[in-house]
């Protein structure tokens, strides 16, 4: 079946799994801005990883048909030293028009401090200058469920931002409904150990309806899963759902959230 | 699915996590570690065990937000020790 991974990061995964996610039925991905599994040792090192998100990876994912999209930010866990975080976000406007860029993200928490909030709130007020949209990275683990309350407390102080335009992601059965009670969309990773199996992410679905929701693999350097988003597919398929409820949330829903930038044209 | 199907489908793989669990928590008590030995993970493990069979709905979430901070406001520096899984200190008891 036709999916779009609206969050994998595939600067981390090797040519061989853009084969077979295009084998799976992959037409899309859209990569956000993160953390590299080390501190960057200057700003510069930012603007190397952009031009490797708006030049590079295009180029890597097209011989397998897949539309390669991204997301461009100074991620929450680099933010702790404002200064640092203010210089990675002067150079993200020098950017901005590339073809394949979505909006800002993945922006969020990460260990719930005052730096980190206050560099959220900027991206927040530089996304809403810059009429983008928001992809936002809630916090792993026990800091997940008061990082996405700050969160939401931070959107709502700006109040220049649609909550049609924000996708809060990696939600979990103790955070999705404060998410989507407030407007905004909502993302479930399908992560080993962490976040939410293919199984659970069925369970929300069924419980809360397929409006404003899609799942992403969030596939990086570390333990995770590339074809989690077709394995998903699977569970939901087998548990008796019809195909086109599958691809409300693997296909539609995706492509109605990022179709609001202009540049998005995938599935 | 019906109950019937949801147990056909998911019943054996549930039972080996539980037994899992239960093999986990007896390598605990056999690892050396001293009678003063304190982690917040195991209470917060055991806490949340209660909840699996205490009858009400959302055991899923109940979990979860047990093993969430309970805190609000946000910190002035990063903790220096690593995400645990639960919060570093137990949450406040429950009132009467």
């Amino acid at each position: 079946m036709p999916y779009i991974d609206p969050h994998i990061h595939m600067v981390s995964r090797t040519t061989d799994d853009y084969a077979a996610m295009a084998a799976a039925g992959c037409v899309a991905v859209t990569e956000p801005a993160f953390w590299a599994g080390f501190d960057r040792s200057s700003p510069e090192g930012f603007r190397d990883y952009f031009r490797q998100l708006t030049q590079v990876e295009p180029r890597r994912a097209a011989p397998f048909g897949i539309d390669h999209y991204c997301w461009l930010c100074v991620n929450p866990k680099e933010a702790e030293d404002p200064a640092f975080a203010r210089e990675v976000i002067q150079l993200i406007p020098e950017f901005l028009d590339a073809p394949n860029v979505l909006g800002i993200g993945e922006i969020g928490l990460n260990r719930n401090t005052r730096n980190e909030l206050q560099i959220l709130e900027e991206q927040i007020a530089f996304a809403a200058e810059h009429d983008q949209l928001i992809l936002v990275h809630t916090p792993h683990l026990e800091d997940k469920r008061k990082g996405t309350t700050l969160i939401l407390d931070a959107l709502r102080r700006n109040g220049n931002i649609s909550t049609d335009r924000v996708l809060i992601d990696h939600v979990e059965e103790h955070t999705i409904r404060m998410v989507l009670d407030e407007g905004y969309w909502a993302g479930m990773t399908l992560y080993p150990d962490t976040k939410c199996t293919p199984q659970r992410a069925a369970d929300l679905i069924e419980c809360y309806g397929s409006e404003r929701l899609w799942v992403n693999s969030a596939g990086d350097w570390g333990h995770s899963d590339p074809l989690a988003v077709p394995k998903f597919q699977q569970e939901f398929r087998a548990r008796g759902h019809a195909a086109d409820a599958v691809d409300r949330v693997t296909l539609d829903n995706p492509r109605a959230f990022l179709s609001q930038c202009e540049r998005f044209s995938a599935g | 699915m019906t109950k019937s199907q949801v147990l056909d489908r998911y019943f054996l793989e549930h039972r080996a996590k539980l037994i899992d669990l239960a093999a986990f928590l007896d390598r605990v008590d056999r690892a050396p570690g001293g009678d003063n030995f304190h982690d917040p993970r195991l209470p917060a493990l055991r806490e949340a065990l209660a909840l699996l069979h205490d009858g009400q709905p959302d055991r899923a979430r109940r979990v979860l937000e047990r093993f969430s901070d309970p805190t609000e406001a946000p910190l002035d520096t990063a903790p220096p020790a690593p995400v645990l899984g639960v919060p570093h200190h137990p949450p406040p008891a429950a009132g009467p």
